[in-house]
């Protein structure tokens, strides 16, 4: 049975349905990442999940223990990391600790602390208020705080958001050491590069998971051809380049755009297109789709995510 | 739980230490309202502005406008020749009340029948008006009576002067009257609003997200959040109780236990209530517009101000379920009377109701989730 198990989950709010029926599957040991837009029910779904909110249908496990019914326990066994700060910013950052730790009745030694989290490199900090840290040492103290008891299960919400690149990639060095030590991470993300270091990812789009599978996996299914164009005027570019009546899709990447066409035309003939149109200085080349690539794709083709789900 | 309440009630007092703002307001707050307060919430009304209308002019009204210009409690504005003069000086808001002697009044006083005085008051402020005619009838009481001597068969006329002696107040000083009021006032302010805005800013710092997570029950989060109002509470009553017996010279009659023990109740109802209401609402705004209804609402109906004996009957019956009411009965009766336990054991059993009910309210009101 999986770290977490959950079946056509659900949960409106009055008209709004933010999660309109989710089932996946988490294995022990894993990092499993949701991607998606603000907005596309992700952070609701993570509330579900640590019993901060009740689903209004489905069914689902946490640690073999029922989300509806077993609560108390599922809360013992978490981590939970919201995608707000949320520790208090009128304590320090020993007092914090502190704090939780005591409050999830652990006896656990300074020593234990600074093994199991960020604390070494938090105690030249110990003595400032959380409040005053930075947005990384903030994040790095979120993370210490929702494993004061150890739990199996880390359940974090967009927890690099905001976080310089440094801090970023020191956070997911931590996150994929707690991995190895065996345990589940649930991450919500909205960088794609973060989408990567997971071990299996989920699209999130209007509260259902479009498609679930392994990064490396998703790129290799995307069999069609994606261009990478670059040219003096971007945006003029963009605009000339959706004009296309080949044109599936295009949209803006980094400092290139991407494109999709229709089968059977080549870009010779968007070439022309363009100059004809005003935009002479142009080169275009393909490219293999990333994991950005794929998740366009499925957010503007949703009948297509559906089967590739089934 | 009785660990984890250790650790909810040190987290909650060194927020409430660090705060830059919160401790200030705990001193300076009882000092400010029992030294300042007393002195102007006095409805014994001085300077009251006066015409006086002398038709008569005689040795009578001159002794008269002797001793209404002696006493602290008139002005004289100004003496118009007649009554539609003076009237206008009320209109024009510049005199309060109006005297009118008419002609002839001293002679008229040894007749069977003397003639009448007139007094006009300006009634806007109806306490003061009334108050004015009050004052004005004894001191012409007063004047005719001193007259007595020389005018004769004069006492068949009047009728005796009624004697008046206030009990527990004999001085009838307002301030002794308002202090245990604003005592009470001190405890409804601090021990209510604070804890009503103590949960919604966990809700909108989001801390509350982190707390809910952990296996605390709510009856140790309630709790912890109650404790420490209770202490500030009691200190806090302290130092009002301690500036009222320096400035003022009043000292509780009864026992001073008394007064702890209802206060322990009473901050325990208001800072139930608050927490309730901060469990409701999500935002500060929402929080403190509600407290803001509650308070006026308790403060107006609770018998601080106006006596609950002349509000009419409906709402002396909403008075019962206002607990402030219990809480002040209790404080002036102490103080002014000297009440034991068993002559306020009744709003002790009241107080306790309310207190044991709101803090449940307060405890299940608590969600943990959403």
């Amino acid at each position: 049975m999986g770290t977490v198990t959950v079946e056509n989950l659900k949960k409106s709010f009055g008209k709004v349905q933010a999660i309109a029926g989710i089932s996946f599957e988490t294995v022990a040991g894993e990092i499993f990442g949701i991607i998606g837009a603000d907005g596309a029910g992700k952070s609701t779904l993570l509330q579900i999940l640590v019993t901060l909110l009740t689903p209004s249908g489905g069914s689902g496990t946490i640690l073999g223990y029922d989300i509806f019914k077993d609560y108390r326990k599922i809360r013992t066994l978490v981590g939970y990391m919201p995608e707000r700060f949320s520790l208090y910013p009128d304590l320090t950052v020993e007092e914090n600790l502190q704090f939780f730790t005591k409050l999830f009745n652990v006896r656990q030694s300074s020593e234990d602390l600074s093994l199991n989290t960020f604390a070494r490199q938090l105690i030249p900090f110990k003595n400032r208020r959380a409040g005053k840290l930075s947005g990384g040492m903030k994040q790095k103290l979120a993370l210490s705080c929702a494993l004061v008891h150890n739990p199996q299960l880390l359940i974090l919400d967009e927890p690099t958001r905001g976080v310089d690149p440094i801090s970023r990639t020191e956070f997911w060095q931590k996150l994929i050491s707690l991995r190895d030590s065996g345990k589940t991470i649930i991450v919500t993300t909205s960088y794609m590069d973060e989408a990567n270091l997971c071990d299996r990812i989920a699209f999130c789009d209007q509260g259902r998971f479009l498609l679930t599978d392994s990064p490396q996996s998703i790129i290799n299914k995307e069999k069609e051809p994606i261009y990478a164009i670059r040219g003096s005027n971007m945006f003029r570019l963009l605009q000339t380049v959706r004009q296309w009546e080949r044109t599936k899709a295009c949209y803006t990447f980094g400092d290139t755009l991407h494109l999709r066409i229709d089968k059977g035309y080549s870009t010779d003939e968007l070439l022309h297109f363009l100059k004809n149109s005003g935009c002479p200085d142009v080169s275009i080349q393909a490219i293999k789709a990333n994991i950005e690539d794929c998740f366009m794709q499925l957010v503007n083709n949703p009948e297509k995510a559906e089967t590739t789900i089934n | 739980m009785g660990n984890t309440l250790i650790y909810l009630l040190e987290k909650e007092i060194k927020q409430f230490v660090r705060d830059p703002f919160l401790p200030k307001l705990a001193l300076f707050f009882p000092v400010m309202v029992i030294l300042i307060l007393p002195l102007v919430a006095d409805l014994d009304f001085k300077n009251i502005s006066i015409c006086i209308v002398d038709n008569d002019n005689s040795t009578f009204s001159r002794r008269l406008i002797a001793s209404v210009q002696n006493t602290s409690y008139f002005r004289v504005h100004d003496f118009p020749s007649n009554y539609k003069a003076a009237l206008n000086d009320i209109e024009q808001n510049e005199a309060d009340l109006i005297l009118e002697i008419p002609a002839d009044y001293e002679k008229s006083l040894t007749r069977q029948h003397p003639q009448k005085l007139s007094i006009t008051a300006n009634a806007v402020n109806a306490q003061k008006g009334n108050a004015g005619i009050n004052y004005l009838m004894q001191i012409i009481q007063k004047t005719i009576k001193e007259n007595g001597s020389q005018v004769s068969s004069m006492n068949s006329a009047y009728p005796e002067m009624i004697t008046i002696r206030n009990f527990y107040n004999e001085t009838l000083n307002f301030r002794f009257f308002m202090i245990p009021a604003l005592m009470a006032m001190l405890i409804i302010l601090l021990c209510g609003f604070l804890p009503a805005l103590n949960i919604v800013k966990e809700k909108e710092n989001g801390t509350i997200e982190q707390i809910n997570v952990t296996p605390i029950n709510k009856l140790t989060f309630t709790f912890a959040k109650l404790i420490p109002y209770w202490l500030m509470g009691l200190l806090v009553l302290t130092i009002a109780m301690l500036i009222a017996y320096w400035v003022y010279g009043l000292a509780p009659i009864g026992n001073i236990g008394i007064i702890y023990g209802i206060a322990l109740l009473f901050i325990l109802t208001m800072s139930s209530i608050g927490l309730i209401v901060s469990n409701y609402s999500s935002t500060m705004q929402q929080t403190a517009f509600v407290m803001f209804f509650f308070i006026i609402t308790s403060i107006l109906m609770s018998g601080l101000f106006t006596p609950i004996e002349s509000m009419p009957g409906w709402a002396q019956t909403i008075t019962n379920f206002i607990p402030p009411r219990y809480f002040i009965e209790v404080m002036r009766g102490v103080y002014l009377k000297g009440c034991t336990f068993p002559d306020v054991s009744i709003q002790f059993l009241k107080l306790g109701i309310f207190a044991i009910i709101l803090m449940a309210w307060a405890a299940l009101s608590y969600k943990k989730q959403l």
